[in-house]
This record gives structure tokens, sequence and C-alpha cells, in this order.
């Protein structure tokens, strides 16, 4: 179901990436069976009201995924299909960054580094409050580069968060290449764990893996990390791994051997 | 007297034993978790060292009903957490209020670091943040229950140590007005905060003794601003001084020669801290008085305006 699912999540991002803006293609496809596993197998949502009391919350810090994010809350129901056609067009809700004006979207990101600083106030008052929503915030690796991040991670750990879950979609490119030195990805296990996080390791792009990853709730009152390794431009082989596949705005062809990769 | 950061902490913690919704989030401000964070512990967090965390935290306490007060000095709010203040707070207009200590130059022999002569300009160009300087302790009070009504974020503007009262026992605080605390019709001076208010009230002392009636408005809020108060001055008196501890750049100067401009031209002369960083170490008076933010400055300006009164007789009518 999920794996169907996530291949229709992946042709919506080529066709919003084949409109006159094109998109952030690779961190959008590397991070599709995240989000579609979160928003079908884990989180606690009702489409049909957004802000449902109950719901759980979800922030992508990332927020240039955008795209990626659209086409899972449309899947699921939070607003039509036929709308992300109008994506970054005049008079749509769907711009290059998530606004609160798109149903769904718990808060604004774009700028990176945010993100974890608003889950750890979304999970703070719901811990204080008793509820028990938990709160999944979805993290590029080059994003790690921010300090506030760290602040972030600080906070979160030692105020004892555990409805608190991180993704970091670990795709391992930024605009200008590998993100392995700068964000120190073969000490990342080891920094998040150092900051006092509950750490997993998973195959980003297995959805029953990550579903059993991220429906798990740490019990030992740790924030927990879920560090999931994915390719950047997943499914599409002339995209996959390169840095050119950062933002594209796909030609007809393109658009026409994207779609024919995916199947 | 009362120091500004009692008044606001004694204000808050009041205002928190009726409100369940208020919370204090510390930045390792000292002092707030043995009051606040004592009475009222589950709405009490300590983000640490960590300005930019604390905002956005806030925001997200903020979108799950809570109304958060933020502490934290003026330049670590306004530039350090600049971004986060902007998007995540006052870009979903969401009800944090941030208390930043240390304004202008309060921070005194601390220096430029903990100084803030900025943060105005930074403040007011932010849209639905409500921008607030409180002059004296019973305003500040007043001011921090204004504040916690509020549907949308809100910066209050606090210096460090006690300056006495300027306004009347019993006078109220009224969000977007200015106070008039003198009346005259030859000039108005036109201040914000406790140091300014202090002293434009001691030019008017100054300039009666030269004959010279002038009216003192204390500006408590620079956003939304008060534009009648500014108009009727420019319409009933010969000309405005500005004074406030901020640069004169995009300040209560700034948005007094904005309104001018706009709605009714008038001499203005500005007094604040020049385009230029504090290169002085002392006490919050002797760099006042270093820059030139003092009451015989004041009333020197509005002589000179006055002096440069173009005579009624040579203007066409």
């Amino acid at each position: 179901m999920t794996t169907a699912l996530a291949s229709r999540v992946r042709r919506h991002i080529v066709e919003m990436a084949a409109g006159p803006e094109g998109a952030h293609v690779g961190g959008a496809l590397s991070a599709a069976d995240i989000l579609t596993v979160l928003y079908f197998d884990v989180m606690r949502v009702r489409p049909e009201q957004p802000d449902w009391p109950d719901r759980d919350y979800f922030l992508l810090s990332k927020g240039h995924a955008a795209v990626g994010l659209y086409a899972v809350l449309a899947e699921r129901g939070f607003f039509p299909v036929g709308e992300l056609g109008g994506y970054a067009q005049a008079g749509s809700r769907l711009g290059g960054h998530p606004t609160r004006a798109v149903p769904g979207v718990e808060l604004p990101t774009g700028s990176l580094g945010h993100g974890l600083s608003l889950g750890v106030g979304l999970a703070l008052a719901a811990q204080r409050d008793g509820r028990d929503n938990r709160t999944f915030v979805l993290l590029g690796d080059g994003e790690l580069q921010e300090g506030s991040v760290w602040e972030a991670a600080g906070s979160a750990a030692f105020l004892g968060l555990d409805t608190l879950t991180a993704i970091v979609d670990r795709n391992g490119l930024q605009i200008s290449g590998s993100t392995a030195r700068r964000t120190g990805l073969d000490l990342l296990a080891t920094r998040w764990a150092g900051f006092g996080w509950d750490v997993s390791e998973v195959d980003g792009h297995d959805p029953s893996a990550l579903a059993d990853v991220l429906a798990e709730r740490p019990a030992d009152g740790k924030p927990r990390v879920v560090l999931a390794d994915t390719v950047k431009g997943k499914g599409i082989p002339f995209l996959e791994n390169r840095k050119k596949g950062h933002y594209v705005t796909f030609t007809p062809q393109a658009r026409q051997r994207a779609l024919a990769a995916l199947g | 007297m009362t120091a500004p950061r009692d008044a606001y902490r004694a204000a808050l913690a009041e205002l928190a034993a009726r409100d369940e919704r208020i919370w204090c989030c510390d930045s390792d401000m000292g002092g707030l978790e043995d009051g606040f964070g004592r009475q009222f512990p589950r709405r009490y967090v300590d983000l640490g060292i960590a300005e930019a965390n604390m905002m956005s935290v806030a925001a997200g306490l903020a979108a799950s009903g809570k109304i958060p007060f933020v502490n934290t000095m003026a330049s670590f709010a306004c530039l350090r957490a600049g971004e986060q203040v902007k998007i995540d707070i006052a870009y979903n207009a969401l009800p944090v209020h941030i208390a930043a200590s240390h304004a202008g130059l309060s921070g005194g022999h601390f220096g430029p670091t903990h100084q803030s002569l900025e943060d105005i300009a930074v403040m007011r160009a932010l849209p639905n943040m409500t921008v607030i300087v409180p002059s004296d302790a019973a305003m500040i009070a007043q001011a921090v229950a204004v504040q916690a009504g509020l549907p949308g974020p809100s910066y209050l503007r606090l210096g460090r140590k006690a300056t006495p009262d300027v306004h009347p026992p019993g006078a109220r605080f009224v969000l977007g007005r200015a106070a008039r605390l003198r009346a005259g019709t030859d000039v108005t001076l036109v201040a914000c905060g406790p140091h300014p208010v202090l002293a434009a009230l001691a030019a008017h002392e100054q300039l009666v003794a030269s004959g010279v009636s002038a009216r003192v408005l204390d500006v408590s809020t620079l956003k939304p601003f008060d534009v009648e108060s500014i108009v009727d001055a420019s319409i009933e008196t010969g000309g405005l001084v500005t004074v406030e501890e901020h640069s004169v750049i995009g300040g209560l100067g700034s948005a007094v020669a904005e309104v001018l401009a706009e709605h009714a031209p008038a001499r203005l002369r500005r007094i604040g801290m020049p385009d230029r960083f504090c290169a002085q170490v002392g006490t919050p008076e002797h760099l006042l008085d270093t820059y030139g933010i003092t009451g015989k400055a004041v009333a020197e300006a509005a002589l000179e305006l006055l002096a440069d009164r173009p005579s009624e007789e040579l203007i066409p009518s």
C-alpha cells in the first residue's frame, strides 16, 4: 500500500517540478518514503479536521522539500490532489516553502534550523498538559550545520521530551556537494547520542522498517532521533545522488523520462 | 523607585496567578527560577543560554494555546534571535511577549555587546509586532497586563536600573496613545523610555525659565504609533524635538519624521545615539551625557528650532 502511494507521491513531485518554477526535487524525493509512512502508517491525524486536538504534530524543518509534503497531504486527503497542479503559481496556497495557509501545515518553515525548536515547544506544551500527542520533525542532513538545531537538541534532552521524534533525511548531499564532512556524517549517531538522544538508524526507503522504528516510542524519557539513510533524487536514475538534482525544472522530455522511470 | 526588572516580574507573577495560560521562558537571566519558577513550576522553563531556540520554543508553546513571556536582553532578542522572532513569532502572529532588559545604554559599562541601540528599529519593522517602551515602573506594570491580552506578539523594552517615576500617581497606560506629561504651545518634546522622558521633563523646566512653553509627550507605544498626537503637535506647536535612548536611525525620531513628512510637515530635531557604537566606559548616565542625550541638549535643540522659526510674515499665504 505505502509503496504504491510513495510512487504516486513521487509522480506528483515530478509534475510540480515540471511547472514554470521547478522545485526542490532531490530532497523531496529522498523524503518521499518517510513522509508517506508518517502520514499513512504512523501519525494520528484527521485530514477533515487538521486542528484536531489529539493529532500528532509534524514539522517539515527542511521546508524546501515542500512539494513532497504537499503531495502526501493531498494524497492523505487534507486538500484535493488537483490543487497540486497550481504549485508555485499566482493564487495558489502551495508555495516553495510551506505556510499555514496549507491545510495540515502546523507552522511555516523554510529557513533552516527552526523546526526542531518549534517541535520542542509543541512537545513541551503537550508534556506539561499531560497530553500524549507525538511531535515529528523532519530535518535535512545539510540542515544540521545550523547551530540552532543543536540548541534545540540540547533543550529537548534536558526537558526529557520523549514524545519528540526527529528524523534526519540523510541523503548525503547539499547544493555544493557532499554533506559528509560539513555535517560530520560519520559522527552523527555519536553526536546525537552525546546530546542525550535515543538514536536509531534505518533505511529511509524501506517503508516497513520506517514504520516500525517511527511507531516505537522510547521508554527512557529521551527524545528520539531516527537517522534515515536515503538517496537524493530517489526513484529517478538520472537525478539520483547528483548535485544537479537539488533543484530541477523539468522540460517536457525530462518529465516524460522521469515519469517513465517511476513506472 | 522600583527597578524595571522587578516591576515587570511582579506584574507577570500577578497575571500568571490569574491566567493559567501565562508561561515564563527563561534564558538563564537569574532570579526567575526562584521567583516565577518556584511559584508556577509547570509554566516555567529555563531553556539555557540559547536565545534563538527559546524564541522558537515559545512560538511552539503559543501555537499550543499558551501565552509565553520570553526573557532575555534586548540585544539578543532583536538581533541574535532576530530571525526566530521574525519567522516563528511575528510571521505567525503568535502571542509571544518579549521582555527585553538592558535596552539602550542601560548596560552601561558592559559595553556595546550588551547595549541595544537598534532594537526599536528592528522590532518596529516586523509586521504584527507591538512595541512598548515604558517610561517608569508604574507604566511597566500596566504594560505587562496589556501585553498578556494581546492576540499577537509584543516587545517590551526595559532598562536596567531604577529611575524616578515620571507619571503622576494613578496615570494610565493606554496602548497606542502618547501621554501628554506637560502642556505647551511653542514646541513639543517627544520622548520614549525612562531617561529620555526625564531629559524632556528637565528640558521643559529649562525652557520655562526662558519663557518657552514646551509640550512633553511620552510615547510609550512605538507601534502602533500615535499618529494623531504627533500631527496635533505639528499643527499646534512650532516644531518637535525627539529624544530617545536609541540610534537616531529607525527609532522614535524616525517614526516621528515619517508621520510629519506624510501628514503634517514641521521642523524636527532628533536627539538620540548618533550613528556610531558607544566607545566609552561608564554608567548609563555618563554615557547619555557623553552622547548628548540630556535635558540640556533637548532644551538647546528646542531653542534652535524656535530661533530658526521662519517669521510668520515671510510665509506667503
